[in-house]
């Protein structure tokens, strides 16, 4: 398979990046140091090419309607310009993938009402599922998907409105988090949403694939790779599509993922009766934070025990904290056996290594 | 990126580097090798007095993205660890061929470092 390249593909050829394949497409894993480039997001800026997620825009009369139906927050609820976080589920709660919903502002540059971001090399699956929906449904909406349109630039950490303030007209200050403007950036006619997957605060920008190089040199700074992106969004506990959750190889509800609050059971949605079960009983297993005492890394596939060696879980993700100092895992663990402040056991290349089960986000913020 | 490849040292295919003098080593990676890697979090390291086997794994450079082991260029016994590294992982990459040693070990005997490449030919493995 040919990998896709972002449209950013030369301007990292020549700034140095490594690259790795990442859901199809041959993006940037590191330009400088995972570590350097960690660090500039938690202290002071740091600039993410996103392209590989996917832009999948609905339109017509029924476009909230069908987007609504198919993801587990309220789209309703949306005002234009406001945007939310929510799950796409199967008929049986199960995640097939996670995405942010946006209404989207005046000044959106097509007759598209609502643009929803899924992962990367999840856009043809997702575009597909809404027009089956919408089908299915016999609703009046046009699902397009732009992925190869947009090009995606994450702006992170606390120092962000200083290097995008200069470079805009849009009155930063002003957006709230999850809230979306359009703007000229640099020039270039750009969707700004406050939002991101860092923790660090910041907003990303949403604009024409062909203009991606006058955007990401116009916000100049560190430029960062999905190796600090993982470490930043690790620290957070944010959940990772293919790792916290995949229908086939990691089965999860929301709620075992920790992101009921993402569900709105007062709506209709693909997956809720499914649910609202669970949300009624509790789920069996939740998706927990693992800190490491003894010195080591935890990483995915490691098996999480008791301290006497009883096997409790699998940790999904898992790395050296680069902020902490210390190795942070997640693993889904039974709610009825283990819970925060319990220790138990990472296995590291079958040596046990000492830890203790902790609530996420590991950074206190 | 060019890296450094010193002259006084033999290597591995596996980016390892050993410097010999008399019948006693010293093994680390190279400057490439950290590179690779990225940032250097986790060192695992034999103790004083385990045997090494030449092309044998003998420890495990963790980096935050990737899990490498590292294989010794020699054999022989171990007579020294550099603790420096098991605190500050980071020395693999600051300084590699110098304080981000790893072991020394004494030699068993010192056939089999003909087989090692020499300088250049690691520097022609890695252009």
């Amino acid at each position: 398979m040919t990998l896709k390249q972002p449209p950013l593909a030369a301007a990292h050829a020549e700034r140095g990046a490594k690259l790795t394949d990442f859901g199809g497409w041959e993006m940037p894993v590191e330009f400088d140091s995972i570590r350097v480039e960690h660090e500039a997001v938690r202290e002071s800026v740091g600039r993410f090419d996103v392209s590989h997620m996917g832009q999948v825009t609905v339109a017509g009369p029924d476009a909230g309607r069908l987007t609504d139906r198919l993801v587990t927050n309220d789209v309703a609820e949306l005002d234009p310009s406001e945007s939310c976080y929510a799950a796409i589920t199967d008929d049986d709660g199960v995640m097939l993938d996670d995405t942010i919903v946006y209404r989207l502002p005046d000044g959106w540059p097509n007759e598209a009402e609502y643009l929803f971001v899924p992962n990367a090399g999840h856009d043809a699956e997702m575009t597909d599922r809404w027009t089956r929906y919408r089908d299915e449904w016999g609703l009046d909406a046009t699902v397009t998907n732009r992925t190869e349109s947009f090009a995606m630039v994450a702006l992170q950490g606390p120092d962000t409105s200083d290097v995008l303030a200069p470079e805009t007209d849009a009155d930063l200050a002003e957006l709230a988090r999850y809230e979306t403007v359009m703007a000229d950036v640099a020039g270039v006619e750009t969707l700004i949403a406050r939002t991101g997957y860092t923790g660090a605060g910041g907003f990303e920008l949403l604009c024409p694939w062909d203009d991606a190089e006058t955007v990401w040199s116009a916000v100049d700074c560190q430029p960062c790779g999905l190796g600090a992106r993982d470490t930043l969004r690790l620290e957070m506990g944010f959940l990772l599509s293919g790792q916290e959750f995949d229908p086939d190889d990691e089965p999860r509800t929301p709620h075992e993922a920790g992101i009921g609050f993402a569900v709105a059971l007062d709506t209709e949605f693909v997956g809720r009766d499914a649910l609202e079960r669970v949300d009624a009983e509790g789920p069996d297993e939740k998706l927990r934070g693992i800190e490491l005492i003894d010195r080591g890394v935890p990483r995915h596939g490691y098996s999480v025990t008791t301290p006497d060696g009883t096997p409790l879980g699998t940790v999904t993700s898992g790395t050296m904290s680069p902020t902490l100092g210390y190795g942070i895992a997640l693993a889904y663990l039974p709610v009825d056996r283990v819970g925060p402040d319990d220790l138990v056991r990472v296995r590291v290349r079958d040596e046990p290594k000492k830890a203790r089960v902790t609530t996420t986000p590991f950074l206190d913020r | 990126m060019s890296f450094t490849v010193p002259d006084d040292l033999r290597y591995l295919e596996s980016h390892e580097w050993v410097r010999v003098s008399d019948d006693s080593a010293r093994i680390g990676i190279s400057a490439f090798a950290q590179d690779e890697l990225g940032d250097v979090v986790f060192v695992e390291l034999p103790a004083e007095g385990d045997a090494v086997a030449a092309g044998d794994s003998f420890g495990v450079v963790e980096s935050i993205k990737a899990v490498s082991d590292v294989y010794a260029p020699v054999s022989g016994t171990v007579t020294a660890v550099n603790e420096s590294v098991t605190d500050r992982p980071e020395l693999l990459n600051d300084d590699p061929y110098g304080d981000g040693w790893l072991i020394e070990v004494e030699l068993d005997n010192a056939s089999g470092l003909d087989d090692l490449l020499s300088p250049e030919e690691y520097e022609d493995q890695i252009a």
